[in-house]
């Protein structure tokens, strides 16, 4: 804790802006609450958490308590007696195990989600999934990852849960190409995805994660990875270790990401920058258009991020570059130097970037500069709108459909639509 | 292990975050990993408070077990001390510090710091939240208080004649069910009877508030669940009585004024029937008959579902058919209850089975909390929220509290609301001919929205934490897909009945028949399964 500044750490290249660490107190989800997101998308997924009643507390606070249909995720909670002895917590698990399934004979994928309680106890969770994988062969597929506080911050709760599928790929057959999109879109941005990429003459394109875990995309050398989401840096690696290439790109955010990224996929095909043009055109006039609209809220204005999502480089980088606001500091709960390079190019020299947290400090210096709008989880957002700061509450931004050219406006409205009311108000 | 899927209380280190969030002076530094951060969000979130709770979090990490987590309370203990300057400080550890065992709380005891230390033991794999208020509550009392006990034998002195009498409320919490309008509310009462509110706690007050509370003659036990155990040891130690009954309702409320009459040896008969108290005469009054013997099936913690029991039934003319409480701690209380009201209590923590129940009950008012009014959305049933957990709907803005002559008002608007108005169902009945009444036509207040059909269900899924809730009366839920037929003519005379109440006729109706094993069913059976419901 203390001023844990350890030291000035220079992002590859000079101009590149400076890095601050820190680390002390958080605020912040750690990765179990990606469950909430994961389990929408992968329709036929069950995510188990092995943890404690916090654990479940957790899950149930982010996703808020208004889900009424039966969720396709629950916690396996920790008793005293399961601490005990580890044999027993396994037979315990393969019993709770067998009462999921029961309930929801639709399920064709577990998950068994690992927590920081599970991890300290040294339930191996990977072990268990084998055992339960040869009971239940054929009828569903048992996978574990980790989401546990002490290893996973936020989203690289997505991150390992990708990672864990990546193993039960099937082969690309060599000799065949493929353009493999990761992390998790809206279905309705993934269909205009597709619709671009064909229009392009990209092809095939698959989508990880799947809808259905029934339709699991090939890997293989032939494979070009692109990043849809900047958090996904270990699921990246385990598919370029399968062979795979990575493209880099900035991320889809804003006209000018997405043209970027469409590019990274153009350049790996050899489509020409010509028929780049003439296809995204009518998109990115589309989306100017709607930009137009909240630049005039957003311009000159001075905002804030607090880390969380991992999503803040991007997110800054089109907050500035195309609705014109001014970046007083940008913290992001963990920097893949490798994953941001294209985005840190696109910075402002000089940029305060911070890694890791350290809250309160970071308070302070937040009700220096006082933005105009400041990014932050649900936990601080009341409290600093009461210090008269307005706020954007990060978490929409992985809820909400944000990605790509007909988003680019929905986008800049979120961030607009807290600094309107605020101007609306006369109470 | 428990199959979890959604729980009515968390882990017991919440119970103690909503003690230290309630006041003023103190400081929780717990040792946690980042994650459980979220916890702050239920405050300022869902009760739209204007603070962060006072809590550090440690956050370590993987990279610091085995290693320095020691250090790290210590570096964290300190910084909290340094920037809050509490007058006490709490030390507590959520689950996953409970395994790593780095009693932080001998810890920070040892750093030497000029206030109070107290450590706080919060067993995560055994107990939950409404435990950990009233320990952490009970705990901070004690530990404030003990070396002012006095001697064994001393009795405290007789109140002055000159002075008013002196009571404490106990037991109010942040995120507690109308604490804040509850408080107001039993001020005001204890005002009517000429006694004076001495200390409130844990919400609003200080550690020096917590001083004064042996100064009051007697303590008011507002909700036993977070205030019981404190109350008793105030009770032996100082000698002070405490009041029991929680006045939630008309003829609660009577029975806590005439103890409190008891104990502070005052008059209060003319207290008891103030002119504002208008529920007694909305019961009586004509249009009230139709909420005779309405079936309610009652589910929330123990003291506002027995409280909601004896409403039901004495002041509503309700049938209690249900009742149950997720807070094995008070179970005893609700068994009492259930027994006096001739049915099986339901004690469990997993809100499955609650629904079942529900389902099992068919109830035509459901009493509960937010689990309740989701499982009674998709039953179709009415509901009505009595107690927490709660989302941020439940902190209204306008005074609304459920206890005293007020909060019984409060009751009574909230209560009947979800059931149709007795003028309105005779107006429908008596114009069920008309063509403009029909099953589609939809209630004068749900606009149009409801009569197109609503989004299916799991369509609000994954909604954030501080989205405001549906209306809260639904639509019915769809017929039975059921293997029996209805005959034409039964078909004609089911048409007849109105149609709030079609639905359940044919839902009814069917179930008979499946029971009967009748596979036609014929206007005969139609009356026999009326006969047999009673209805
Ligand atoms: S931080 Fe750890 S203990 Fe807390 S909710 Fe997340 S996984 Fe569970
Ligand atoms: S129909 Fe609407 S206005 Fe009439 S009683 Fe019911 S809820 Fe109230």
């Amino acid at each position: 804790m203390s001023v844990q500044q350890l030291g000035r750490v220079s992002a590859a290249g000079d101009a590149l802006p400076v890095v601050v660490r820190e680390r002390g107190q958080r605020q912040v989800f750690c990765g179990l609450a990606g469950i909430v997101w994961l389990h929408r998308k992968i329709q036929d997924a069950f995510f188990l958490v092995v943890g404690s009643r916090t654990c479940a507390h957790l899950l149930q606070s982010a996703a808020g308590v208004m889900i009424f249909a039966e969720p396709r995720f629950a916690t396996a909670i920790l008793h005293e007696r399961d601490l005990a002895g580890l044999a027993d917590c396994n037979a315990e698990l393969d019993r709770v195990v067998a009462e999921v399934l029961e309930r929801r004979p639709d399920i064709g994928t577990l998950f068994l989600v690992g927590s920081c309680p599970s991890e300290v106890i040294k339930l191996d969770l990977a072990k268990a999934a084998e055992r339960l994988s040869g009971v239940y062969r054929g009828r569903v597929r048992i996978l574990d990852y980790s989401a546990s506080g002490l290893e996973t911050t936020f989203t690289q709760g997505e991150d390992a849960c990708l990672k864990a599928l990546v193993p039960e790929l099937p082969q690309l057959p060599s000799g065949e190409r493929s353009l493999l999109v990761l992390g998790t879109l809206p279905d309705v941005v993934e269909d205009q995805f597709a619709r671009l990429f064909a229009e392009l003459g990209i092809g095939p394109v698959h989508f990880l994660p799947p809808r259905r875990t029934t339709e699991f995309p090939p890997l293989g050398s032939g494979t070009k990875v692109l990043l849809a989401q900047p958090f996904l840096g270990e699921t990246a690696r385990a598919c370029e270790a399968r062979g795979a290439s990575l493209l880099t790109a900035p991320y889809p955010f804003g006209a000018e990401g997405t043209l970027g990224w469409l590019r990274a996929a153009t350049e790996a095909w050899g489509v020409t920058g010509e028929v780049l043009d003439a296809v995204t055109a009518p998109a990115i006039a589309r989306a100017q258009r709607g930009l137009a609209h909240h630049r005039a809220s957003l311009a000159g204005k001075r905002i804030s991020f607090l880390p969380d999502s991992q999503l803040e480089i991007p997110l800054a980088r089109f907050l500035r570059r195309e609705c014109g606001m001014e970046l007083v500091e940008v913290g992001t709960p963990f920097l893949d130097r490798q994953l941001m390079a294209e985005e840190m190019r696109l910075l402002p020299e000089g940029v305060r970037l911070t890694e890791g947290q350290d809250l309160e400090r970071q308070l302070d210096r937040l009700r220096e500069d006082r933005p105009d709008l400041t990014v932050c989880g649900l936990g601080l957002a009341n409290p600093l709108e009461s210090e008269g700061l307005r706020t954007k509450w990060s978490i929409e931004l992985v809820f909400t459909p944000v990605h790509g050219f007909d988003q680019a406006a929905d986008l800049a409205e979120l961030f607009a639509r807290p600094l309107r009311r605020a101007a609306l108000l006369r109470v | 292990m428990q199959l979890t899927l959604w729980s009515y209380e968390g882990p017991p280190h919440i119970g103690a975050m909503r003690i230290v969030a309630s006041m003023e002076g103190v400081h929780l530094v717990l040792h946690a990993p980042q994650g459980d951060t979220y916890a702050d969000l239920l405050f300022t979130m869902i009760e739209r408070r204007a603070t962060r709770p006072p809590v550090t979090y440690t956050s370590f990490q993987a990279r610091e077990l085995g290693g320095d987590t020691a250090e790290l309370v210590k570096t964290s203990v300190g910084e909290a001390f340094e920037r809050f300057k509490p007058r006490v400080l709490l030390v507590g550890e959520a689950c996953t510090a409970e395994l790593i065992q780095d009693q932080p709380g001998a810890l920070a005891r040892g750093m030497g710091l000029p206030v109070p230390v107290l450590s706080l033991e919060l067993p995560a794999y055994a107990r939950k939240e409404c435990w950990g208020a009233n320990e952490t509550f009970y705990q901070l009392v004690r530990g404030l208080l003990k070396p002012r006990v006095p001697e064994a034998g001393r009795h405290p002195e007789p109140r002055p004649a000159d002075r008013r009498p002196r009571a404490n409320l106990l037991g109010p919490t942040a995120l507690g069910f109308r604490c804040r309008d509850d408080v107001e509310e039993v001020t005001r009462l204890l005002a009517s009877v000429g006694v004076d509110v001495h200390v409130v706690a844990p919400l609003g007050a200080t550690p020096e508030d917590l001083l004064r509370i042996p100064e009051a003659d007697f303590n008011v036990c507002l909700y036993p669940e977070t205030a019981d155990q404190t109350c008793l040891w105030l009770e032996r130690m100082f000698g002070q009585p405490t009041v029991k009954t929680v006045p939630i309702g008309i003829g609660a409320t009577r029975d806590f004024l005439d103890e409190v009459g008891r104990i502070a040896g005052i008059d209060v008969t003319d207290a008891k029937s103030p002119i504002s108290s208008r529920m007694p005469w909305y019961s009586r009054s004509v249009d009230s008959t139709y909420l005779t013997g309405k079936r309610v099936f009652i589910f929330a913690d123990a003291t506002h579902a027995v409280a909601a029991a004896r409403m039901c039934a004495e002041e509503l003319g309700f049938t209690v058919v249900g009742i149950g409480t997720y807070a094995r701690e008070f179970a005893r209380d609700v068994r009492e209850c259930a027994k006096r009201y001739g049915v099986e209590p339901l004690i469990t923590d997993d809100y499955l089975e609650v629904e079942k129940r529900a389902t099992e009950l068919q109830p035509e008012l459901m009493l509960g909390t937010q689990m309740e009014r989701h499982i009674a959305k998709r039953l179709g049933i009415p509901c009505a929220v009595i107690s927490a957990p709660v989302h941020v709907q439940d902190f209204p803005a306008r005074y609304a509290p459920q206890m005293g002559f007020e909060g019984a008002n409060v009751i009574f608007d909230t209560w009947v609301h979800p059931l149709m108005m007795g003028l309105e169902e005779h107006l429908i009945t008596m114009f069920r001919e008309d063509f403009e009444f029909h099953d589609a036509a939809t209630a004068s207040h749900l606009g149009s929205r409801v009569g197109t059909s609503r989004p299916a269900e799991g369509g609000s899924e994954s909604q954030s934490a501080a989205e405001p809730a549906d209306s809260p009366v639904d639509s019915p839920v769809q017929a039975d897909a059921s293997t029996v037929i209805w005959a034409a003519e039964a078909e004609q005379e089911l048409k007849k009945i109105p149609f709030f109440v079609r639905g359940k006729a044919r839902r009814n109706t069917e179930r008979f028949a499946a029971e009967q094993g009748i596979q036609t069913i014929t206007v005969e059976t139609l009356y026999d399964a009326k006969a047999h419901f009673g209805r």
